[in-house]
């Protein structure tokens, strides 16, 4: 698994998705139609379709990198690679805070998460950080320097948001010791970073709170790039960090409650390498717990619907394909009345983990209503439900689990049984 | 005999006996749940929502110095000498001259100085003091104490509790109500597309599987409850909209939603269910608040005023309605004309059994020195302590139990503050 990951991102070459300078350009594109709609609305003039057309390319842009990471997730030949670029989609939660931003999860993890997936932590750390996406997401382009000149000039200040979840969420973790006074600060040294329609990621020296700023415990001087460069670098090695990046990693791959031991191996390999990521890896996949309790975990609704589909034979290619329609209806809504809309967690801390924050009476209801429902939309010819409940769970389709089968009045409430059942709903 | 139990005596039938009672069939035991007739609906607002904003301290003349922008006090109706209501919450003022409506300013649980949304939400729902030994942060979450919520630890302290008695309304889970006494959760459109079969089939599936066995088990039950509930609400509109408040006006934003949710709530309230709980985000305004905030107070006003016109004036009458909120939001503007994280925020209380038409809690002031950590407001009193009072007064529970086993460590203070009639 590890020489695999170690090669090239093969998937992402054969399957592309939209990055960053195609998809900036189209979003500032429909905020302009936006402005310019709302000024012909106050103008009493008639608005022309430029907003529409705009939003439509928009919204072809996210559905393409909506349907790249699925069909991506069925085809690849390295599924550990796609699972961790699930994870780190959801340890950088972003989600769009209005229509236009639609694409910029999708666009994140292509421009800054898959390329740094295999390096060190700190370049991940770096590279997400300093992405529009985030930047926009946790509020960063408001933020300015109070004693800085456009501070000034405009009476505008802080926004601490960036700053309290690059070390709440990102980094150290909530339980770690830090103090207001260091978000504060840190909040102050990320002053000046933003985000330019054309350029993308600038850094607004006139923006930046003047002086040294103090975080946790070590002073980072001078306005720039290069002393938030440094202070995400000190931040990506704390020993605080390894410890959380391991313990999120044994919590989201092994189990809700893994063994500690897993935990604090993976944090150890974390520490004693600065963070190199493959090596992290290693530890997570060297560790006895990471083979040993098989259904640790409850699969996530995207989960779920990968692992449905894969196991009805639908290929990437004809995800790929599917009208438009077909996509939404059979695949996305499914995932929001199971709880998890696509891309939009509750909050930057992402989604939660454990099996009873998914399988509550509606959740499992919608569950069991995708399990009935949408393999037959899907697949024309429904496999043999025996057939497929050995091939879909190996071992693990029970006595309890076929006698069912056998029992179900018509094939897609037999398919809709192990689609539905607490094995296949387990990993 | 509980649901569970009978569901798991099904099961040790074994199901080879296709004649037996199908789910769909079951009916509910009314009634056995908390002491007396009051009904009890709380409301997490996620996202800490701005207390000061909400409630405009016109009164204080640092306010304006401090909010440039957001204190100008533009279109908020005056309640008291010192404070106003944020406009977008206008249609409460009738409730407010009723009587039934009041808020408590200047509080928060004890949660200090992290100011992060989830680990301030996960103190507020478990009721927990992180600065009690044994309930930091990490022993707290070891000891599995942070996963049962204030709600349910009180309602394991009732003996022969039925499921039906508190239920979790929406698709979000609500820690407030998770732990070992029986609760519901359901989100009310949603369907479950099997045959009497297939229920049958699938409960021998989950038969092994307690936390799927249980959640199916309620979720055919709540199917089926609902659908009959609708087809009654059908037959009796006009009743119904004889009694009741004229109809909610409604402003642009998405209420359907909402609307849903709460008719869902109030047809349990109406029947067996004491207590039911929900959330509603959207309140973390970074930036941009003027505008901001007027969809979740839309939204916030609308459950209140919906709750009221679909609880009818006898169950209103016995209706305590209480949202509050992780924290509150810094008082000074920030660099993008909202607010940050703080610390003192606000609750809002409504209801026919609310003693309303006032500010409950003591100012404390936004002088420099006055506010907590030169920028937040300073609480004046715990979350806790006002939720204790409130169903000490509904349900009757005594201090020992709510100072010791529902918010451990929790002094409810000297003296009732008189939330209730």
């Amino acid at each position: 698994m590890l020489a695999l990951l170690a090669g090239p991102d093969a998937t992402a070459t054969a399957i592309p998705a939209p990055r960053g300078p195609e998809v900036f350009p189209a979003i500032v594109a429909t905020f302009a139609a936006r402005r310019a709609r709302r000024d012909a609305i106050r103008a009493g003039t008639p608005e022309g379709d430029e907003l529409r057309e705009t939003a439509a390319v928009v919204r072809g842009l996210a559905i393409r990198a909506a349907r790249a990471r699925m069909a991506r997730a069925l085809d690849a030949t390295d599924g550990f690679r796609e699972r961790l670029v699930r994870f780190w989609a959801d340890h950088f939660t972003v989600r769009p805070r209005v229509g236009p931003d639609q694409p910029l999860p999708g666009v994140l993890i292509e421009d800054a998460i898959r390329p740094n997936l295999t390096g060190r932590f700190a370049d991940l750390l770096t590279a997400v950080t300093m992405h529009p996406a985030m930047l926009s997401y946790l509020d960063q382009v408001g933020s300015m320097g109070p004693n800085s000149p456009m501070g000034k000039q405009r009476k505008r200040g802080l926004n601490e948001n960036l700053a309290r979840e690059l070390i709440e969420l990102h980094t150290l973790g909530v339980g770690a010791a830090y103090t207001q006074a260091d978000i504060r600060q840190l909040a102050e040294l990320l002053t000046g970073l933003g985000v330019d329609s054309e350029t993308g990621t600038v850094f607004r020296r006139n923006w930046a709170e003047p002086g040294p700023e103090t975080v946790l415990g070590k002073t980072y001087g001078d306005n720039g790039i290069e002393p938030i460069r440094d202070v995400l670098n000190d931040l990506a090695l704390h020993p605080e960090t390894a410890a959380h990046i391991g313990r999120k990693l044994a919590v989201h791959f092994v189990s809700d409650t893994p063994d500690p031991g897993i935990a604090a191996t993976i944090g150890r390999a974390f520490a004693d390498t600065g963070g190199d990521l493959m090596a992290v890896y290693g530890a997570l996949l060297d560790h006895p717990a990471a083979w040993a309790p098989e259904l640790g975990k409850t699969r996530q609704p995207y989960d779920l619907v990968l692992a449905s589909l894969r196991v009805l034979g639908v290929t990437g290619a004809q995800v790929l394909e599917m009208p438009e329609k077909t996509f939404r209806h059979h695949l996305l809504s499914p995932m929001s009345a199971m709880g998890q809309p696509w891309q939009r967690p509750r909050g930057p801390d992402g989604w939660p983990e454990e099996a009873e924050a998914w399988i509550t009476p509606q959740l499992l209801a919608a569950r069991i209503a995708f399990a009935m429902e949408t393999p037959r939309k899907l697949v024309p010819d429904l496999p043999e439900p025996v057939v497929l409940a050995r091939t879909a769970l190996g071992p693990l389709a029970d006595g309890r689990l076929l006698w069912a089968v056998e029992r179900a009045e018509t094939r897609p409430e037999a398919v809709g049984l192990v689609l539905a059942s607490p094995m296949f709903n387990r990993r | 005999m509980d649901r569970r139990a009978f569901l798991r005596g099904l099961g040790a039938m074994g199901c080879s006996a296709a004649a037996f009672p199908l789910l769909n069939t079951m009916t509910l035991a009314a009634g056995r749940g908390l002491p007396g007739d009051h009904r009890l609906v709380v409301v997490i607002l996620r996202g800490a929502m701005d207390g000061l904003d909400l409630l405009q301290p016109l009164g204080d003349a640092d306010f304006a110095r401090l909010r440039p922008n957001l204190g100008t006090g533009e279109g908020a109706i005056p309640l008291t000498n010192r404070f106003a209501l944020h406009r977008s919450m206008d249609g409460l003022m009738p409730l407010w001259q009723a009587g039934q409506l009041g808020f408590v300013h200047a509080t928060s649980t004890p949660y200090r100085d992290k100011r992060s949304h989830f680990d301030g939400q996960d103190l507020l729902e478990a009721g927990l003091d992180p600065n009690l030994p044994g309930a930091g942060l990490a022993e707290a979450t070891a000891a599995g104490l942070r996963r049962e919520g204030w709600l349910n630890r009180m309602l394991q302290a009732v003996p022969g509790l039925q499921g039906e008695t508190a239920i979790a309304v929406g698709r979000e889970a609500l820690p407030l109500l998770a732990g070992r006494a029986p609760t519901l959760s359901w989100m009310p459109d949603q369907k479950l597309p099997l045959s009497a079969q297939g229920k049958l089939l699938l409960e021998h599936l989950y038969h092994d599987d307690p936390l799927f066995r249980d959640a199916a088990a309620d979720a055919v039950m709540l199917v089926d409850e609902t659908a009959l509930a609708a087809a009654d609400e059908d037959d009796d509109t006009g009743m119904i909209g004889g009694m009741m408040a004229p109809p909610v006006e409604a402003p642009a934003v998405r209420l359907a939603d909402i609307d849903a949710l709460v008719d869902f709530a109030a047809q349990r309230l109406r029947a067996d269910t004491r207590i039911a709980a929900l959330s509603l985000g959207g309140w973390d305004t970074h930036r941009a608040q003027a505008g901001a905030v007027q969809a979740p107070m839309l939204r916030l006003q609308r459950i209140v005023l919906r709750l009221r016109e679909r609880l009818g004036d006898p169950v209103w009458g016995r209706t305590l309605f209480v949202a509050m909120t992780e924290f509150g939001r810094t008082v000074a503007e920030n660099g993008s004309r909202g607010t940050d994280h703080g610390t003192g925020g606000a609750m809002v209380l409504a209801g026919g059994a609310l003693r309303g038409g006032q500010v409950f809690g003591r100012w404390p002031g936004l002088a420099e020195a006055d506010l907590y950590d030169r920028r937040d407001l300073m609480p004046t009193s715990d979350v806790r302590a006002w939720a204790a009072w409130a169903m000490r007064g509904m349900f009757g529970f005594d201090r020992a139990l709510l100072e010791g086993t529902v918010f451990p460590g929790l002094d409810m203070g000297s003296s009732d503050p008189g939330l209730l009639l």
